[in-house]
């Protein structure tokens, strides 16, 4: 039991932390990737569409 | 078919909930065994009547569920706050701890009622109601599941019924924002994956290529409160037939699941949830998009990395291992950092647009609540030091800190997108009193004013009381002698839950009077909702 505990920390505090830090690091280098901004501009105009209604055909891409 | 399952289903549960509640071995038990029998009836004669219907095909968003959300939103915090002003009563006079009451309407069960319906029925109705609002109108398309968002309504305020009345008939197992019983945690898990289905399904069939930020946040808040509460609700009923439950782990593992459970309730529903409806309301209110959406991301991976390791700050000095109070400590220093990151986000998006404060009062109660979300999320990384938490914990500091976040933040945000919902909602031009609306405005912040700085002055004095010592290493005070130094303080902050709560009641007079003298929206006067 002690065995599979220290086994599960050493591993957390290790290769996990690295593991959750890197993607983090990625998401915001991701965030700020060329030509992002048009895409987070027509983002952040969604709450301004579709008031009323649903939209009435598929327009992802 | 489908409906004749759904009869026997509900048929067979109402005898057996019958039987439950005849051989129930405590009363709490045996009158929860009848509530979920009278629920099951109810569900039961509807289907029933329903059944042979002839049902057009659903168009449009599913918004009668939301209506509905609103309604027990106002609803509950009326409760809810009319609970916690007279418990503050009850704390500075003890004599309204009615003899009669004993067992039922002392502090002691009065109290859980109080946080849960503020935090749960209040609060949580209003996250249901406003995040299938906003996941339709951003995903542009409608509730996933049919008739599953009214479920989720029901089945919600089902559980709030049986949480409520469990603590006034002592079905507890005394864990802090955690006390429901082993079947009433069940019933949620239930309604929790429905929820979870009813909001994923909406945006897995959504029509615009990105999902909104909020919704992300509205995920997360799902998806985490979910893994919190089947983890700190690990229970043994010791009967099928009887309201104890026995928790797997004991000692401090469990007091430490217990505070991470504590503290993400916290950051996962009172901070993600409503950092949602922040991300939609304020935008759609101010007229302008959100001031960065790339910082809106960074806030939200960085808000749920930080806060699941926070938890650990509310266990300093005790058996707890000294790393792991510590990590809660550093984490949430670190997590001061997303939380302005946001609240800047939210505030700048009024940038170009700040006149509006001088003329919508709904808008100045956004305002105001992201200003206490700055504020509180401050505070609590300074508390969680352990240098401060020495001075802090115990004492009426912690409770003053909860309340300008709770009020301040989670009560403002909600009250200002009910005031955007309402008229939406009912198809009317507009609120019926903008002066109505400002009046709230300014008891509610009075009143929060007056409950927080009560709280700073009593708190830090009686932790000063409390450390104090004479020459011999003595200590100088008695617990009895800090009691009765807080009484004025004590008094003060009732009467600042007197104005919180006579604001709402002003809230709810509003509102009504918006339904039902407010002009109706002239274009569309023929989708007029019949409720």
């Amino acid at each position: 039991m002690d065995i599979d505990y220290h086994i599960l920390r050493e591993f957390a505090d290790s290769w996990v932390l690295l593991a959750m830090f890197v993607f983090f690091v990625g998401v915001v280098i991701w965030a700020f990737r060329p030509g992002s901004r048009s895409e987070h501009r027509d983002t952040a105009d969604i709450v301004f569409r579709h008031e009323d209604k649903p939209a009435e055909k598929e327009a992802r891409t | 078919m489908w409906n004749y399952i759904k009869l026997a289903v509900l048929g067979i549960a109402v005898v057996l909930f019958g039987l439950a509640a005849n051989y129930g071995r405590d009363f709490g038990y045996q009158v929860h065994a009848l509530i979920f029998m009278a629920a099951s009836a109810i569900t039961f004669i509807y289907t029933l009547r329903t059944m042979g219907d002839v049902k057009p095909a659903p168009t449009g968003y599913l918004d009668g569920v939301v209506r509905a959300g609103v309604i027990a939103t106002a609803g509950w915090g009326v409760v809810g706050f009319l609970a916690g002003t007279f418990i503050a009563f009850q704390l500075a006079f003890p004599q309204l701890n009615f003899e009669f009451l004993q067992g039922y309407g002392n502090f002691g069960r009065l109290r859980p009622l109080h946080t849960s319906a503020v935090i749960f029925a209040f609060g949580g109705n209003a996250l249901i109601a406003s995040s299938f609002y906003v996941v339709q109108r951003t995903s542009a398309a409608r509730l996933w599941g049919g008739n599953l968002g009214w479920f989720v309504f029901w089945g919600y305020n089902l559980f709030i019924v049986l949480a409520a009345t469990g603590y006034l008939l002592g079905v507890t197992q005394s864990k802090e924002y955690a006390e429901p019983e082993w079947y009433i945690d069940l019933w949620l898990t239930i309604v929790w994956v429905a929820y979870l289905m009813a909001f994923m399904g909406t945006i897995f069939t959504r029509k615009e290529k990105h999902i909104y930020v909020a919704n992300w946040f509205y995920l997360s808040f799902i998806i985490t409160i979910a893994m919190l509460h089947i983890v700190n609700n690990l229970a043994v009923p010791v009967s099928i037939l009887g309201s104890r439950s026995v928790q797997v782990m004991s000692g401090v593992q469990d007091a430490m699941t217990q505070w991470w459970y504590g503290h993400n309730a916290v950051g996962f529903f009172l901070t993600a949830g409503f950092l949602g409806m922040m991300y939609y309301f304020v935008p759609k209110q101010a007229e302008r998009p959100v001031f960065s959406y790339k910082l809106s991301i960074i806030h939200f991976w960085a808000l749920i990395f930080l806060y699941i390791w926070a938890g650990p700050h509310h266990l300093h000095y005790t058996a707890l291992p000294d790393w792991a109070s510590t990590l809660g400590m550093v984490f949430s220093v670190i997590l001061w950092m997303p939380s302005w990151g946001g609240m800047i986000n939210g505030l700048m998006t009024l940038s170009g647009a700040w006149d509006k404060l001088r003329t919508d009062p709904v808008i100045r109660m956004m305002v105001i609540s992201i200003g206490f979300y700055g504020m509180s999320t401050f505070e609590g990384p300074m508390m969680s030091i352990r240098a401060v938490n020495s001075l802090s914990h115990y004492t009426d500091w912690t409770i003053g800190h909860v309340h300008s976040g709770a009020l301040g933040w989670n009560g403002m945000i909600t009250f200002g997108a009910l005031y955007f919902l309402v008229p939406r909602l009912w198809n009317r031009e507009r609120l019926y009193s903008l002066s109505l609306v400002s009046w709230h405005f300014w008891l509610a912040t009075i009143g929060i004013v007056l409950y927080a700085a009560s709280m700073w002055v009593t708190g830090i004095m009686e932790g000063l009381m409390w450390r104090e010592v004479d020459s011999q290493g003595f200590l100088v005070n008695a617990f009895a002698d800090t009691v009765s130094a807080k009484f004025p303080m004590y008094v003060l902050r009732a009467f600042g839950g007197v104005l919180f709560l006579t604001g709402s009641l002003i809230m709810c007079y509003n509102l009504i009077m918006t339904v039902r003298r407010s002009p109706v929206k002239a274009d569309e006067a023929a989708a007029v909702p019949a409720e």
